[in-house]
């Protein structure tokens, strides 16, 4: 193999484990936004995910148990998030903006507490690269996407299946009505509140298996605010993905380029000051939110409570 | 005989406000059943509560002679209640079949877009309507969309049709294939309750009408044993004159002139392909044509809300082409625009801060930088008695207020300020006899004071009793102009369709 294609294989691998992430708090974004709540509360809901997936492993002594643990937070804070916005009609900002300072305070204290201060981090059970027999021999691609961790695979995989229960379940019909014209949806006899709850419910475990990705699979210990960003650059991988799991795929891909490409960069010694690569990711964000991929056209009634009567 | 459906002492309170007083409505099966009233008689009210979206706050609904609670449009639809609501409610990011089965148990929980395509083609084709199940339902005209309602309802096994102000948006062909529909429904025994504010309709089309005004139940009559003026007064409470007293025009100066005028439209094609109009002082030029056709355009050019691609407008012989609205509106042009909720009231704001959205800048309304509170609300209450805005104080939100009284908010902001020329699109649209008579009123009182009036509506009945002259137009063109005194219906009619062209005039 020569040099080039084994740098490509190595970045383009670090691009997809740097992509996962992204993806799932984006695919979780997904049903919340086409449900009509915008939760940018995601990068808080992403940092306990990610303390929950350790500490999950770490009591119960299984990376699997971490990540249930941190899907199983995530619903709850789903379901919280819910109340709040669907029942007590809160500001969806605001409350989005108390989720990640309640995140970054809750799991900055918590994460002393369990593993105490100081300390260097206490082996847990973590999730290890698996081949794919046969297709991980495949040249470049079977390093890049079949030598990945279990988590990736499960993130791939769901990426199909939101896409069918958006596309071709009755449900998924229902959720996008909701987030279109909730009134519309109510006259038919759908129930706009159970909708969005279940959507919101289903955003936090998704933003709760994103954590729980980046301290079990990524790395395997937490760190004091890793998430860094993530949960916004999720954000902005919606809308560069028009709101379509296959779209927002793509969008993950090209992000996790740009981390990756400030990674390879900086260990190449590269002559940019290190802050300059830093801003890659960022900069690659503001040109999707200012629309650099065409129109991007949210849900019509995204951010707005829905009032019977 | 039994009713198919008898709702007992309804009574719905929003708030402090009684919308619904005691009614009681009997309806039989197969009959189409007129409710009339004027806006914010409650009809809206008691037909949400009917399909399960409002729950009354006391009163009795009996469904095929048994008592039914509704707690929510599912159970309205399990019974075979089916409604159209005056604002549509279609998902206008969705195609139509995805509109249609929304909501309603399919095998697997699976949308099988092709399966139920073929079943609502069917649905339409047997009510001779043509409709593509694939399209996306932003792309369909209003017309369209109400058989897309009307296919939703039958579609999911309505008996009982409820069809809340279904013409007031629809062109005179769109309504006659309306009644058609109407008929054969009612033939097939399907019950029909038919809300409308044009008495002419209800006479043609239903066998019983029953009357609320304020919220009160006035009575029900057979439609064979009335007459358009009582009907008229049984809504309103007083006499209400069809026929207005019209005194001949005297024209001034040219105000409004128009010479070639292009313009797009937001998909980018021509919508106006070299309009040339003038309109004097103390004279209303009527512009008749069927929706669609560049009415909502040429009032955009007019005040400054849309660019001109070529011509030139000229206002009190001032060049304004290119100008802004604000600008325009310094002309002292005022706009009535077609559609009050989304264009001319902020729905979430009060009257009285509605009342002053052309002039909130200047005084006396502002000083420097801050709002003078008490100038605006003194303004509010003088106009809201002169234009008899019916609200219990100018602080009520625009949105709580019925349509009628929104359009006098409109109304009021506009005309108030005696402006020189007045764009008025489709001013009555939606509104009660009581309150169209009002506007129409009005509107003649500005001409007679001097203003130059551009009204432009789809209701030839309204252009012919307002106008002096009525220009018609067809895809972006004007086919003619004719003094009111010459114009002959059929003539119109046919220049509507395009078939007929006169010479520049
Ligand atoms: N959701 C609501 N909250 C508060 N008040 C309401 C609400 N809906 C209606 N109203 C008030 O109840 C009264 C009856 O309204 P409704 O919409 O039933 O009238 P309508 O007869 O349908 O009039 P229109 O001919 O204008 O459609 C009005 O005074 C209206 O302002
Ligand atoms: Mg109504």
């Amino acid at each position: 193999m020569t040099d080039f294609l084994k740098e490509l294989t190595n970045f383009l691998a670090a691009d997809v484990r740097t992509a996962v992430p992204l993806l799932l708090a984006a695919t979780g974004l997904i049903f919340s936004e086409r449900s009509g709540i915008v939760n940018i509360g995601a990068e808080g809901m992403m940092l306990i995910g990610a303390l929950a997936g350790v500490a999950g492993s770490y009591f119960l002594g299984h990376a699997w148990m971490g990540v249930l643990v941190a899907a199983l937070v995530g619903v709850l804070l789903g379901l919280l998030f819910g109340f709040l916005v669907v029942t007590a009609r809160a500001s969806q900002i605001v409350i989005g903006a108390a989720f990640n300072l309640l995140g970054l305070g809750l799991t900055t204290s918590l994460a002393r507490v369990i593993f105490g201060v100081n300390t260097s981090p206490p082996p847990i059970d973590a999730f290890k690269p698996v081949a794919v027999p046969g297709l991980s021999r495949i040249p470049v691609l079977g390093e890049v996407i079949f030598h990945q961790t279990q988590l990736t695979y499960l993130a791939l995989v769901l990426v199909p299946v939101t896409y069918f229960i958006l596309f071709k379940t009755t449900l998924g019909l229902k959720v996008r009505a909701v987030g279109e014209y909730p009134r519309a949806a109510d006259t038919v006899g759908i129930n706009v509140y159970r909708i969005r709850y279940g959507a919101s419910m289903v955003c936090g475990m998704f933003c709760g298996l994103a954590g729980a990705y980046l301290s079990l699979s990524l790395l395997n210990f937490f760190t004091e605010n890793m998430t860094a960003g993530k949960g916004f650059i999720a954000l902005a991988t919606v809308i560069f993905g028009k709101w379509n799991p296959f779209g927002v795929l793509g969008a993950a891909l090209v992000f996790g380029a740009g981390e990756a490409l400030q990674y390879r960069l900086q260990a190449a010694g590269a002559n940019v000051p290190y802050q300059l690569l830093l801003m890659i990711p960022y900069l690659l964000t503001i040109a999707a939110l200012a629309g650099f991929v065409g129109r991007a056209v949210p849900p019509a009634s995204s951010g707005r409570p829905y009032v019977k009567e | 005989m039994a009713y198919l459906l008898e709702m007992q002492d309804i009574v719905k309170d929003f708030g402090t406000l009684r919308a619904n007083d005691h009614i009681n409505l009997k309806v039989e099966e197969g009959e189409i059943h007129a409710l009339l009233g004027e806006n914010g008689a409650g009809k809206s009210t008691l037909m949400n509560i009917l399909y399960g979206l409002y729950h009354p706050t006391s009163g009795t609904i009996l469904f095929r002679g048994k008592p039914v609670r509704l707690n929510s449009p599912h159970d309205a639809i399990n019974l075979g209640i089916g409604m159209v609501h005056q604002h549509f409610m279609l998902v206008p990011a969705l195609t139509v079949v995805e509109n249609i089965i929304l909501g309603m148990p399919r095998r697997w929980g699976l949308v099988d877009l092709k399966t139920a395509a073929q079943e609502i083609r069917e649905v339409a084709r047997s009510y001779g309507y043509d409709i593509d199940p694939f399209a996306k339902v932003w792309q369909l005209s209003v017309g369209e969309q109400q058989r897309v309602e009307i296919i939703k309802a039958l579609y999911r096994g309505a008996r009982l049709l409820i069809l809340d102000e279904p013409t007031a948006v629809l062109t005179p062909q769109e309504v006659r294939e309306l009644f058609r529909v109407i008929r054969r429904l009612a033939e097939e025994k399907y019950t029909v309750i038919f809300i409308s504010h044009k008495l002419n309709e209800v006479m043609e089309l239903c066998t019983r009408v029953t009357v609320l005004r304020g919220g009160k139940l006035v009575g029900t009559v057979n439609t064979c044993d009335t007459t358009k003026e009582e009907l008229a007064r049984m809504m309103v409470g007083r006499e209400v004159f069809f026929q207005l007293d019209k005194e001949p025009p005297s024209l001034g100066d040219v105000v409004l002139e128009m010479d070639k005028v292009e313009a797009l439209n937001e998909k980018g094609l021509k919508a106006l392909k070299g309009v040339s109009l003038e309109v004097r002082a103390g004279e209303i030029l009527g512009i008749a044509g069927v929706d669609g056709n560049g009415q909502s355009e040429l009032a955009q050019v007019i005040t400054g809300m849309r660019k001109l691609s070529a011509g030139r407008i000229r206002i009190k012989g001032r060049d304004v082409t290119g100008t802004g609205a604000r600008y325009i509106y310094e002309q002292r042009v005022a706009h009535i625009p077609e559609d009050r909720q989304a264009e001319g009231l902020v729905m979430d704001m009060s009257i009285k801060e509605n009342l002053i959205l052309r002039q909130y800048y200047r005084p006396p309304f502002a000083k420097g930088l801050f709002l003078k509170w008490p100038a605006i609300k003194e303004n509010a209450v003088q106009l809201m008695k002169e234009y008899d805005i019916r609200a219990p104080h100018e602080e009520f939100l625009a949105k709580t207020l019925s349509g009628g009284n929104q359009q006098k908010v409109v109304l009021a902001r506009e005309v108030s300020t005696q402006p020189d020329l007045i764009v008025a699109m489709h001013p009555t649209r939606g509104l009660d006899v009581g309150a169209t008579e009002y506007v129409h009123r009005r509107l003649l009182a500005e001409r007679d004071r001097g203003a130059a009036v551009l009204l432009i509506s789809t209701e030839l009945d309204e252009i012919l009793n307002l106008s002096d002259r009525i220009a018609v137009i067809y895809e972006g063109e004007i086919m003619g102009v004719v003094p009111r005194d010459r114009a002959d219906r059929e003539e119109l009619g046919l220049m509507m369709a395009g078939s007929k062209r006169l010479k520049a005039s």
